[in-house]
This record gives structure tokens, C-alpha cells and sequence, in this order.
């Protein structure tokens, strides 16, 4: 078994080789393409499968510690900078999500974009992207994660403006890959100075105990270099999760495709923030009270206010946006508390019921545009639920899915959210009851606690709205389910999301992951990795507010009336219309930061075109050619005129009265032989 | 005594000969005292003990080269006026540099001690050119051959009436 | 034999190919170069065979030359009667003066 860890490179190979092939070779074909990229992420998840047997088969030591292949890759002066692939706990858990829900969306969007003109190119950017995320789970050091990382950068922003003719779509793509560039450059100003401090990049070099302990002494700007590296690095997690301050761009990013959406909110993008941070954990452990209470501070904001925005939200994806970066919240929450594993946890049944809930609302979006055609009506906004209403009875498949999904993120037992979001909120508690007085822990599982009542109501409002009622437009009315490729995946995704949870349950194997990916994070010694017992004071307490938040939202909404206003915007009055505009992020960023640019930008500009730069430059210019013509009067006058010209006239003058010798006539060339010879006879006579 | 007078008299053709070529106006008679010329000559190369070259002479130089140019110049007849000079622009710096050449290789001539064999004449000349001939010269005399036909050909190239030669 | 010394032969030579010379420099029409350069030639020839007759009597290797130097003055008395027939043709003249399309 342990030879078949040697397969690890493989994995992001084949969607790399997919992509090379459809780009170069397949792309005038729409069928080859999609087969080309379904077959190259599909042999990923077989390999991945196989190296997940490996790693079970490993046992306990190999997960903690890991397989790993250095390649020694840059000889600098002292060292080798090695790059190279890992696997352990960790990573076979993400190789197990990854690449399987890849597949799921890849054969979904086979059917979604059929009939678009860039059919193929799509299929090419999506397997560029799933090749990104498998080399940042399989690297073994930050220099490759990042390449990959920015790989993503690069796919997300082609695929958000993948349909450019769009306006909103290109300035989506353009915020995206903007908004993230920011956490990136953080996230590589954190790498280099941890490269100038330990001289590695690579994983397990860094959590070393000795390694840790070292930077956790040393100082930059008097601060623990382990903490301003530490906050570096989430800085960069922070824009690819979309946490706040940086969110703002995964909603926009719902103007790409659907799978592309939900590639981005499941199984890719926003996970390797997630991811990341997991993986550096122990450096941001190693001091107490450090980078770790921010991250917990960061996610519990998150999850709060991106619930709060989802509930008045009318766009399907968007509340479902705004509910992944609650979530991501969520799960940085539960890395902020140093639960390592209850984070993973989520990060992996989320991958599987937002993807799940993503194709879902693919498919009800599909269907209602092809309402919307077959009504004719071409003015409806397919996305828009308030257009919708009463699938429930045209989409049975998609339905019974969305509901499976709908129930794992509310958190209904025994759902995949029940689990893992319990173990995040049960993290928090346990540790507001260790430490007995109202601090961290306890905000903490107040936003997760209330973030669950609101995550209950806005995914009530949206079932109640879209599925149940009567249809709010002719387009709905004509809705139709899409066909077996869309809807397969959604029920494979569904089995995942209703059971997935078990992995981890503690009655169950005594928590199973726990013991699988849990405890990488061993040999750094930072991290209290021992699994939360089940609180079932929590589990009573989400149980019951989220219950509470669906039915109210699904009570309010299921009858809701075409043209009938929102029922919560008429209780909340002002509030609402704050929520519904993002609490005005967007606007406050364009006030403080685009509109601040712009400004100083006019003023550099002014300074540059009328007050300082230019007359200088003008005057040096003019200068400049006043001293030219000047010497282009001497060059004329005298270079040209008694030089170059002078030279060429003697020269002419000579040949022109030398030519006269060259009469052309052969007798005058023999006189002057005969002249010649006489010459030289007389010369030999007289013996001069 | 009767060989000088008869060297005189060949001289008297050889020389008067030339000398009516370079002088006369009428290129008929520069034609025949060329022919008069070379026949002068003939008589100096049977003084010279070469019979046959005496004889070639008389063919080659007096029955074809002499006819040739007679034939070229009747060819040309139309621009063979007599009234006007014969001689170009520079005739009298030719006058001034030939009778100085002259001059100068009869000074030659007569310095040079020239090493005079007083041997017997071979008797059988024409065998000894023939097996030269086929012999030691064997490769000049061939590539002669060949640019003796390669003159003819382009000769008669040369020499061919373009306008009808395109027919 | 003795009777005529070699700088008798030699000297009228040298006369021949001085008024060869003289006539090839001086003359307008082409065919009378070519008739100064053919007494020239028999200068020449003269010069072959009296060296030959005084010098090496005992062999023929000056005469063997003069044949050569007669065919080489046959072919080129030829190829320049034909280049002159040809000139004369196109040009409608044999006077060199106007043949100067050598001259640059």
C-alpha cells in the first residue's frame, strides 16, 4: 500500500493535462472537451481514492506524520530550496471532498453550458482550476501552495468574467481577482519573511517544536515574528475566504456560471483560505492570546453579519453567497479557538452541501430561464426568487436534494451540518465554561448561535419562496426539471450531505476523522488537539433556533403573493434596507478607498500635467531642442558643409577628371601599354 | 654576297610592304601590301632554313588571312571612304612612341651580346616538328586544335546575321 | 649564311613591329588595327625563327612556336573579322572611335 503514495503527483496532473489538451488540441470540440475534462478530474479522484487507502492503510503514524516527496528544486548558496508533495490525515481528507465534488460539478456542467459559444474554453479554465486547488492541498511547502494559489487567483477571475459581454461580469471578475490580490500580497510578504527567519518553506520544517519556538522569540517590529507572519498569512486567507473585511467579492463572483459558483463556494477557492490557515495553525498557536484571537474574532464578525445580510437578499445565489461566507466564518471560528478538527470538519461537510445547495439553485435557475423562453418573457430575472415559487411540484429531484442541503446547513439532525457546526459551537462553549467568565469563547458562540437562527431563516424564506406557494411568473409556471446529468450529481451530493457528518460523530468509532486528520498538528506540541466531548446543552440549543429560524422564515414566505412587499422588510423597516444593501460595504469602500484614489490620482495627474512634471519635462524638452537645432546648424554648416560634403566633392571632382583616362577606346589602352613598355626597357637600359 | 641582296629584296617587301599597310588611305591597297608583306616573309623563312613554315606562311597568312581581311573590308565597303584621314587623334603621339620603341630595341638589339651557335642547321626540320608535335608539345598543339574550332564556331556566331539567324 | 648576322634579322623585326605598332595605334579603321597587329605577329615569328636558326640550329622548337603563333593570328584574325562584321552590322560603322562602349 505504501507504494501507492508515489501516485500523489499524479493527481493534479490529469485536470493540468486536461486543460494543456482541451486549450491546445480539443477546443473546436464541445463533447471531447467536456469529456476530456471530466475524464482528467475523474482519474484525479480515482488516484486521490487510492492514496486515501494508502493513507487509512498507513495507520496512525503515517497520518499524524505524513508521506512526503522533497525534490530538492533551487540550490541557493547555503541550502536547497526543497518543493515537493505531502500527504497526511489532513490532506487525504481534503483529497477525499476535493476532487470527488469537482467531478460531481464538472458532469453537471456538462449540461448547464450547453449552448454556450465557449463551451469548451470553459471546460478548460474549470480544470485549470481544479488542477490549482489539488496542488495546493498536495504541496508540501508554501512557495508551491502559493503558485497554486495564485493559479486560482487567475481561474477564478477568467471564470467570474467568464461571460465578459456582460458588464457586471467583467467588473466582477476584475473585483475578484483586485480583492483577493490584496490577502495574496499579504500572504507572500508573510512567506518571505518566514523564509528569512527559518530559511524553509516547507511544512513539517516549519512546526518543528524548536523551529516555532524560535520564531516565537524573535521579533519583527516588536512584535513574535510567529505573529506578524501568522497575520500575514491569514491576511491572504482572509481575501480567498472571503472573510471580512475582503468579502466583497464572492458575491459579485455569483455573475459567473453556476458550477463555476459553486466550485468557488465548495470545493475550491474559499476552502484553500480555510485550508491554509489549518495548515499553518501551530504558527499561529504558538502565542497565546496572538494571531489566533483574531482569527476567532474575524469569523465570529464573518459569520454574523454574512448571515445577516442573507436574509434580505432576493437573488437565490446570493443569499447563498452571503451564507457561504457565514459559514467560512463558521470554520474560522473554530480554527480562531484552536479546534483544529472541528474547522476541517466543516470545511469539508460545507464543501458538500454548498455544492450541493449551488448545482441545486443551478438547476432551479436553469429551469426557470427555460420557463422564462418557453413564456416567451425575456424581461423575468431567472435568478430572482421572488419570480419564483411552487417548484416544489414541477422539480421533485431537485427539490428532495435542495432540501437535503437545505437541512445540512440549517443543521437539522442528524444532517452533515448538525455535526460539524455543533462541534464548532460546542468548541466555543466548552471553552467559555473553562475559562468562566464572559470573553472570547462566549462572543464567539453567541455569533455561531445566532448565525445558526439566521442561517435557519433566510434558508427557510428561500425554501418557502422558491418551492413552495404558487408561481410568482409565467416563467416559473413553465419551469421544467433539467435532465439525468444535472440532477444525478445533486443526489450523489445529497447522500453526502445527509450522511457525511458520521465520519466524525463521537458516538460513532469515537469520532473517526478525529483520529485520521486530526492530529497532524501533534509534533508542532502547540495545539490541544483532544476531540470536544458532544455537548448536548449546545446541540438542544442550535437544535432549537434552528428550527425556530426555519419555520418562521418558511411560515412567512410560503404564501407570499406576486407584488406582496417582503413580510421581514416590513417588520424590520430600515433595518432591512441596510441589510439588503450589505450594510454598504461596497459603498464605503468605493467612498474611502476608490473614491480617495481617484481623487489623489486627479491630483497626481494635475501635478504631473499642469503644475509641476510637466513644465519641467517641457522646459528640459524645449531646451533640450534648442540645443539641438543649434547643433543642427553646425552639423549643416560646418560637419556637412566643409566635412562631409567637401570630402564628396574633392572626391567628385577627382573622379569625374579622373574618368577621362577610361576613354573606352582599346587602342588608347594600348598606347599606353606601349608607353609603359618602353618606359620599362629604357629603364632596364639605362639601369635605373 | 647574293644572300644579302637577296635579304635586301625580301626586305625591301617585307618592310615596304608593312610600310604601305600603315600608311595608305585605301584599305584595298593596306590588303595588298599586307599579302606583299607576308610574301616577303616566306622568302626570309627559306633563308631561315624552315621550308615548311615559308610554306605555311604563304597559305595561311597570303591565301587565307590576307583574303579574309579583303572579303571584311569589301563586306564593309559602304564607310570605306578614302577622302577623309585615316588615322585618330592620338596618330601623332603613336608618332612620337613607336619610332622611340623602335629606337630602343635596335639599342637592345645591338647591346646584347647574343650567344650565336655556329652549328650546322638541323636537316630534318620537318621530321623533328612533327615529332614535337605529337610529343613534347603535344597538349599545346591539342588545346590549339580546340581554339582553332572554337574561332570557327564563334566566328561564325559572331558573324551571323542576327536578323536572319532568328529565322 | 654567316653573311647576314643576326642583328640584321632582329632589326627588321624590330622595324615591322614598330610600323605594326604604329599602324595599330594610329588607324580609325578596325580592319587596319587588325593588320597592324598581324605585322606585328610576323615580327614576332621572325624573331622565332632566326633565334632558332642561329641560336639552336640543331632543333625546330622556334619554328614549332611560330606555328603555333600562325594559328592563334589565324583564329584571331577569325573571331575579330567576325566581331568587326557583327560590329558593323549593328553599328553600321568600323571605325573604333565611335566603339566605345567600354568607357564608363
Amino acid at each position: 500500500m505504501e507504494q501507492l503514495f508515489a501516485l500523489t503527483p499524479l493527481i493534479p496532473v490529469f485536470p493540468l493535462l486536461a486543460f494543456a489538451l482541451i486549450v491546445l488540441w480539443a477546443n473546436k470540440n464541445n463533447k471531447l472537451s467536456a469529456g476530456l475534462a471530466i475524464g482528467g478530474i475523474g482519474l484525479s479522484t480515482l488516484t486521490s481514492w487510492a492514496v486515501i487507502a494508502a493513507t487509512v492503510a498507513a495507520g496512525h503514524e503515517v497520518q499524524i506524520a505524513g508521506w512526503s516527496l522533497p525534490v530538492p528544486w533551487l540550490p541557493t548558496a547555503a541550502s536547497i530550496f526543497n518543493t515537493g508533495f505531502a500527504v497526511d490525515g489532513f490532506t487525504a481528507a481534503m483529497l477525499f471532498m476535493v476532487p470527488l465534488v469537482c467531478t460531481l460539478i464538472f458532469i453537471y456542467a456538462a449540461e448547464y453550458m450547453e449552448g454556450d459559444p465557449r463551451y469548451a474554453r470553459f471546460f478548460a479554465y474549470v480544470s485549470l482550476f481544479a488542477a490549482g486547488m489539488l496542488t495546493l492541498i498536495v504541496a508540501d511547502n508554501l512557495l508551491l501552495l502559493f503558485i497554486a494559489w495564485e493559479i486560482m487567483g487567475l481561474c477564478s477571475y477568467l471564470l467570474i468574467g467568464f461571460w465578459f459581454e456582460k458588464d457586471s461580469a467583467k467588473k466582477a471578475g476584475l473585483k475578484a481577482f483586485l480583492t483577493t490580490r490584496i490577502g495574496d500580497v499579504l500572504l507572500f510578504a508573510g512567506m518571505l519573511f518566514l523564509y528569512s527567519r527559518t530559511g524553509t518553506l516547507t511544512f513539517r520544517e516549519i512546526f518543528k517544536p524548536e523551529v516555532l519556538d524560535e520564531l516565537s522569540r524573535m521579533l519583527i517590529w516588536g512584535l513574535p515574528a510567529s505573529t506578524v507572519i501568522s497575520l500575514l498569512v491569514f491576511g491572504g486567507a482572509v481575501g480567498k475566504s472571503a472573510q471580512f473585511p475582503l468579502h466583497v467579492w464572492l458575491p459579485d463572483a455569483m455573475e459567473g456560471p453556476t458550477p463555476v459558483s459553486a466550485l468557488i463556494h465548495a470545493a475550491t477557492m474559499v476552502s484553500a483560505g480555510v485550508y491554509l490557515v489549518a495548515r499553518m495553525l501551530p504558527l499561529f498557536a504558538i502565542v497565546p492570546q496572538g494571531t489566533l484571537s483574531w482569527v476567532a474574532i474575524i469569523g465570529s464578525v464573518t459569520a454574523f453579519f454574512g448571515a445577516t445580510i442573507s436574509i434580505a437578499q432576493n437573488d437565490i445565489k446570493r443569499v447563498l453567497a452571503y451564507s457561504t461566507i457565514s459559514q467560512l466564518g463558521y470554520m474560522m471560528i473554530a480554527l480562531g479557538l484552536g479546534g483544529f478538527l472541528a474547522g476541517v470538519f466543516h470545511l469539508l461537510t460545507h464543501a458538500f452541501f454548498k455544492a450541493l445547495l449551488f448545482l441545486g439553485s443551478g438547476s432551479i435557475i436553469h429551469a426557470v430561464h427555460h420557463g422564462a423562453e418557453h413564456a416567451d418573457d425575456h424581461h423575468t430575472d431567472p435568478q430572482d426568487m421572488m419570480n419564483m415559487g411552487g417548484l416544489y411540484a414541477k422539480m421533485k429531484r431537485t427539490s428532495w436534494a435542495y432540501f437535503a442541503g437545505t437541512a445540512a446547513l440549517v443543521g437539522i439532525f442528524p444532517f452533515a451540518g448538525f455535526w460539524s457546526k455543533d462541534e464548532i459551537l460546542a468548541e466555543a462553549w466548552v471553552q467559555w465554561h473553562e475559562a468562566g467568565s464572559i470573553g472570547l469563547p462566549f462572543w464567539a458562540w453567541l455569533a455561531g448561535t445566532l448565525g445558526a437562527f439566521l442561517t435557519a431563516l433566510y434558508m427557510g424564506r428561500q425554501i418557502g419562496l422558491v418551492f413552495f406557494g404558487k408561481p410568482r411568473s409565467k416563467a416559473a409556471e413553465h419551469a421544467v426539471e433539467p435532465g439525468n446529468r444535472m440532477t444525478v450529481p445533486l443526489l450523489v451530493l445529497a447522500l453526502f450531505a445527509a450522511f457525511i457528518g458520521f465520519i466524525n460523530v463521537p458516538f460513532i468509532a469515537n469520532g473517526w476523522l478525529h483520529h485520521f486528520a486530526g492530529l497532524v498538528h501533534e509534533p508542532a506540541e502547540v495545539l490541544h488537539l483532544e476531540a470536544v466531548p458532544f455537548q448536548i446543552s449546545v446541540a438542544l440549543v442550535s437544535t432549537a433556533v434552528a428550527l425556530l429560524g426555519f419555520f418562521l422564515g418558511w411560515g412567512m414566505y410560503r404564501n407570499l403573493k406576486a407584488g406582496q412587499q417582503d413580510p421581514l422588510a416590513r417588520m424590520l423597516g430600515p433595518v432591512f434596507t441596510v441589510l439588503k444593501n450589505k450594510y454598504y460595504v461596497d459603498e464605503f469602500y468605493k467612498f474611502v478607498f476608490i473614491d480617495t484614489t481617484v481623487a489623489l490620482a486627479n491630483f497626481s495627474a494635475k501635478f504631473d500635467y499642469d503644475w509641476v512634471i510637466n513644465p519641467i519635462v517641457n522646459f528640459v524638452g524645449n531646451t533640450g531642442r534648442l540645443l539641438g537645432e543649434l547643433s543642427g546648424r553646425i552639423d549643416t554648416v560646418v560637419v556637412d558643409g566643409m566635412g562631409v560634403l567637401g570630402t564628396a566633392r574633392l572626391f567628385k571632382w577627382m573622379g569625374r577628371e579622373l574618368r577621362l583616362t577610361q576613354t573606352g577606346q582599346a587602342q588608347n589602352y594600348l598606347l599606353v601599354i606601349a608607353l609603359v613598355s618602353l618606359s620599362l626597357i629604357a629603364m632596364y637600359l639605362f639601369g635605373i | 654576297m647574293t644572300e644579302q641582296i637577296v635579304f635586301f629584296i625580301f626586305t625591301i617587301m617585307v618592310l615596304g610592304g608593312g610600310l604601305g599597310v600603315v600608311s595608305t588611305k585605301n584599305l584595298y591597297y593596306a590588303a595588298l601590301f599586307l599579302s606583299l608583306s607576308f610574301s616577303g616573309m616566306a622568302g626570309y623563312f627559306i633563308m631561315l632554313n624552315a621550308g615548311f613554315l615559308a610554306a605555311v606562311q604563304i597559305i595561311v597568312y597570303v591565301g587565307a588571312i590576307a583574303i579574309l581581311i579583303l572579303f571584311a573590308i569589301m563586306l564593309s565597303r559602304k564607310v570605306m571612304t578614302t577622302n577623309e584621314p585615316q588615322t585618330n587623334k592620338q596618330n601623332w603621339l603613336a608618332l612620337i612612341v613607336t619610332p622611340l620603341l623602335y629606337l630602343t630595341l635596335i639599342f637592345l638589339v645591338v647591346k646584347v651580346n647574343w650567344p650565336v651557335s655556329s652549328a650546322a642547321p638541323a636537316l630534318d626540320v620537318l621530321t623533328q616538328m612533327g615529332a614535337q608535335f605529337l610529343g613534347g608539345y603535344l597538349i599545346p598543339f591539342e588545346v590549339m586544335s580546340v581554339l582553332l574550332l572554337v574561332a570557327l564556331v564563334g566566328a561564325i556566331i559572331l558573324a551571323r546575321d542576327v536578323e536572319k539567324g532568328r529565322e | 649564311m654567316q653573311n647576314i648576322p643576326l642583328t640584321w634579322w632582329l632589326s627588321v623585326a624590330t622595324a615591322l613591329f614598330s610600323l605594326g605598332l604604329y599602324g595599330a595605334l594610329s588607324r580609325k579603321n578596325a580592319i587596319a588595327i587588325l593588320m597592324g597587329l598581324e605585322l606585328m605577329l610576323n615580327a614576332v615569328n621572325i624573331n622565332l625563327v632566326a633565334f632558332n636558326r642561329y641560336i639552336t640550329p640543331q632543333n625546330v622548337t622556334g619554328q614549332v612556336f611560330a606555328v603555333f603563333v600562325i594559328a592563334i593570328a589565324a583564329a584571331e584574325a577569325a573571331v575579330a573579322l567576325a566581331i568587326i562584321i557583327a560590329a558593323y552590322r549593328q553599328r553600321g560603322t568600323v571605325n573604333v572611335d565611335d566603339l566605345d562602349s567600354m568607357k564608363f
